[in-house]
């Protein structure tokens, strides 16, 4: 084991937290494995641009969604600008969830959680499911008349199971909140939590071949090839 | 406040009925448009590339 | 590619490296290229149709444009018989209104925590800020010093006549009948309403400068017909898959498909218990997607399904010839 600068790590130095932590980020995603400039040739089809088509429209999302916020919510209803900032961010929204679609039904097909990648499909779909938490709370966010209608129906989903109270959809603070940090953090942790896990394990290999038949056999007088 | 967009969705949507299903020709466009979008991507080739051992 | 055929690279098991072959694979490059793309489409989405932006009901505009079903709605919430007056917890206690999952209310054992006296916050309280009528301020206390037996032949008999009411400049004028402090506080309330005083009396009702929390006046304008069939209108109500839509002709969510799909068939449609039961099966079929990799049957589908081969078409073209 050696430091950054390449000298070998003295058994003090090696039972810091320090250097632990940096053993094993450093051992499981080295630079070549977190940034790699080639891949298997398997990857060779189109479908294996909607993973990055999905994390693209999420920037989109997010960057769209910070102009918005630096305005704050009435702005997009009383300036043409902020009407067209809340345009980008509803079609990245409707982008997002249709590159992820693409990008799931393609990863479905292929198995792709075989060989140990389990939490790389697990990771994938949570962030799915709190993904359509964001856009929910995004929704109630509005403060039109569609986030009034989904705030009184979403109420019932809730409060029949006992949450309605914690999670109070017609609390437009507490929706607002959820919705510019507290779920957008989480989405974007299990994304790329989601790709580091991508990075460790690889590309899920292809499925076995169909064996191949043996060799045919050229004359009984001559012994086999091998 | 007026929208400035090239085509005006705010008016009623037109919606497919068949048996207990309904859903509007926006969302359905979106789910043929998802299905069509998933076969290309598996049919249409992808540029090859060279090898490298 | 000569047109010798490539052995089969001798990979173990799905978790080992690849052997082998690679190709150049810029990533970078090509998420910078997947963001302008994303960017670029969702510029042209937003030029093309813009978003949508239906303006808010307030009780102001409700109660000008339907005075009828306002007062309607208002009578329900002072005589307790209102869907929210009925609705139990989290907004008051009320008998077997609360959803079950066979035996188990989650609903029940949650609780009152978002407390709502319908008659009190939706009527007497509002009523009683406005200033200067002592003849309210003498049908309020003969309503409330009413035994209830009482209050609720007043109330049933102003809801029954309602549908013949007339309305003259917002002065609602019911046909001749007994209807008690009634009749006058719920013209004080149509007035109130009508002002834009109701909206503002429910949003600080607890007298507070700052309010971010819209519970009240939403359940309150939320009740009444004329909210519900502006969301027919635009196509949003459970039994339209409303979950799915967007006002307008826009696309609206339709990753909700499966959510909603189940309220449009039995046993669920008809059921009292519909949305306890539709949350715990969805719960339960996301716990299952989310664990896919561990489901025997569900984890080895893709292989039988065979759409792989088509992914994979030139690797499989190249080792078995």
């Amino acid at each position: 084991m050696s430091d950054g600068e390449g000298r070998p790590v003295s058994p003090e130095e090696r039972q810091m937290w320090t250097t632990w932590v940096r053993e094993r980020a450093v051992g499981a995603l080295p630079p070549e494995k977190l940034l790699p400039d080639r891949q298997p040739a398997y990857v060779s089809s189109w479908i294996y641009v909607f993973g990055v088509a999905t994390i693209a429209a999420l920037v989109v999302v997010v960057a769209s969604g910070t102009i918005l916020g630096l305005k704050g919510p009435e702005w997009w209803h009383v300036a043409g600008i902020g009407r067209f900032f809340n345009g980008i961010h509803l079609w990245a929204v409707e982008l997002f969830f249709f590159a992820m679609v693409v990008h799931l039904w393609g990863k479905f097909f292929m198995g792709a959680w075989r060989g140990g990648r389990g939490r790389t499909w697990m990771t994938g779909a949570i962030a799915f499911l709190v993904a359509i938490g964001a856009a929910f709370t995004g929704y109630l966010s509005q403060q039109n008349f569609d986030s009034q209608w989904i705030a009184f129906e979403g109420k019932d989903g809730l409060n029949s199971v006992g949450i309605g109270s914690f999670f109070n959809v017609a609390d437009f603070g507490q929706m607002y909140t959820f919705h510019v940090i507290l779920l957008p953090l989480a989405v974007v942790a299990l994304v790329v939590w989601h790709v580091l896990l991508v990075r460790r394990h690889g590309v899920v290999p292809p499925y076995p071949a169909k064996p191949t038949p043996p060799p045919q056999q050229a004359a009984p007088s001559e012994g086999s090839a091998r | 406040m007026v929208s400035a967009a090239l085509f005006d969705l705010s008016h009623p949507a037109h919606y497919l009925h068949w048996h207990f299903f309904q859903m509007s020709v926006a969302n359905v466009v979106v789910i043929l448009l998802m299905i069509a979008v998933f076969v290309a991507a598996i049919l249409i080739p992808f540029p090859k590339r060279r090898r490298e051992s | 590619m000569s047109g010798a055929r490539s052995p089969a690279p001798a990979v173990p098991d799905d978790a080992s490296p690849w052997p082998g072959p690679f190709v150049r694979y810029d990533l970078v490059k090509e998420l910078v290229v997947a963001l302008v793309a994303m960017a670029g489409l969702a510029v042209i989405l937003t030029v093309l149709f813009s978003s949508p932006d239906d303006s808010p009901t307030t009780i102001q505009s409700w109660a000008k444009a339907a005075p009828g079903d306002f007062l309607t709605t208002a009578v329900g919430e002072l005589d307790g018989t209102s869907g929210i007056a009925t609705y139990g917890p989290p907004y008051n206690h009320t008998p077997d209104a609360a959803q079950k999952i066979g035996p188990i209310s989650l609903q029940e054992a949650a609780g009152v925590k978002i407390p709502i006296d319908t008659a009190q916050d939706y009527v007497i309280e509002p009523l009683k800020e406005i200033p200067a009528d002592p003849r309210l301020r003498l049908s309020l206390a003969a309503y409330q010093a009413a035994p209830a037996k009482l209050q609720a032949a007043w109330t049933g008999a102003y809801e029954e006549a309602l549908p013949k009411a007339r309305f003259l400049r917002g002065v609602p004028l019911l046909p001749a009948g007994r209807y008690g402090p009634v009749a006058p506080m719920m013209a004080a309330l149509l007035g109130l309403a009508q002002s834009g005083g109701l909206d503002g009396a429910l949003i600080a009702g607890s007298h507070r400068f700052y309010e971010t929390n819209y519970t009240k006046p939403l359940l309150f304008l939320a009740s009444g017909a004329y909210f519900e069939e502006r969301a027919e209108g635009q196509h949003l109500l459970g039994t339209q898959w409303g979950m799915m839509n967007e006002t307008g002709s826009y696309p609206g969510q339709v990753w909700l498909w499966l959510y909603t799909v189940w309220y449009q068939i039995e046993p669920f449609k008809s059921s009292e218990n519909a949305d306890a039961l539709i949350f715990v099966l969805m719960g339960i079929l996301s716990l299952a997607f989310v664990c896919i990799p561990f489901i025997p049957g569900l984890r080895t589908l893709p292989r039988h399904l065979r759409v792989y081969r088509g992914i994979w078409r030139d690797h499989y073209r190249e080792v078995e010839g």
